[in-house]
């Protein structure tokens, strides 16, 4: 299992900021180990953001992103306390969901 | 690159293609439900390919479409920042395309109506290379570009 994520969420003005990092190798199968074998391709390939039950962001990534990727976004509609909820799943089918409450 | 693996790819075309038609599914994500990756997408080794298998054969250049946070040099290839902002009515989605990445397609963000056009992550770059942000708002598609100079590779080693 993945370690957590880290979401902030916070109200500017009339919109919510959201930032997330997530921890991945984000391997982009491209890099040889030492015996010059090539490290297999290994990545967060789908991203949802949710604001209570209404998705505010959906993401398909390759491999060119970073490892521990960031995101940031802005939506409206949002209020204190609402329930943000990440969940990435990578090329392995490993999954994993964080939540945050609006501050 | 090794030459097996590039014929291994050429050989992938025709399957390719017709991820193409099926990855078309692509315009209309059916939210909430099973999850899309454009595999097509994802796999094109070159700018015009990862833009047609995206839907678009020839996007529009704008002006309203707007890098930031970006870096016009990158000391650092395997964490560049990379921001945009899309000033298009109606924008649905938002995707970022590395010109000289093996893979050229970064990452899709889709933008439901409530959430603002605008998007910030972290990419790997290969090499120097042109950024490309492309944006479908109201079904049409348009791009804009930013030269990123990367001085140490993010891909190999």
């Amino acid at each position: 299992m993945a370690d957590p994520m880290k979401i902030r969420a916070s109200l500017v003005g009339d919109s919510t900021e959201v930032k997330v990092l997530m921890s991945h190798e984000m391997e982009s199968g491209q890099r040889k180990d030492a015996q010059g074998q090539t490290i297999p391709a290994w990545f967060i390939k789908n991203v949802t953001v949710t604001c209570n039950d209404r998705t505010v962001l959906s993401a398909q990534w390759g491999t060119a992103v970073s490892k521990n990727p960031f995101l940031s976004f802005k939506f409206k509609g949002g209020a204190k306390g609402d329930k943000i909820t990440v969940t990435w799943t990578d090329t392995r089918g490993d999954t994993r969901t964080d939540v945050a409450a609006i501050a | 690159m090794d030459r097996r693996r590039r014929e291994w790819m050429q050989s992938r075309g025709g399957v390719a293609l017709v991820a193409v038609l099926a990855a078309a599914g692509w315009l209309k994500p059916a939210r909430g439900e099973t999850q899309l990756w454009n595999s097509a997408a994802f796999d094109s080794h070159s700018d015009g390919d990862a833009l047609k298998a995206l839907g678009s054969g020839g996007p529009t250049p704008s002006k309203d479409i707007v890098f930031f946070q970006t870096p016009e040099i990158a000391e650092n290839g395997a964490v560049v920042p990379i921001g945009v902002t899309s000033n298009i009515p109606k924008t649905e989605s938002i995707a970022i395309l590395i010109e000289k990445n093996p893979n050229v397609l970064a990452a899709v963000f889709d933008i439901p109506s409530g959430t603002e056009p605008t998007i910030a992550t972290r990419v790997k770059m290969a090499q120097t290379s042109n950024v490309h942000a492309l944006v479908r708002a109201d079904g049409k598609y348009f791009l804009a570009t930013k030269e990123v100079k990367v001085t140490l590779g993010g891909c190999g080693g």
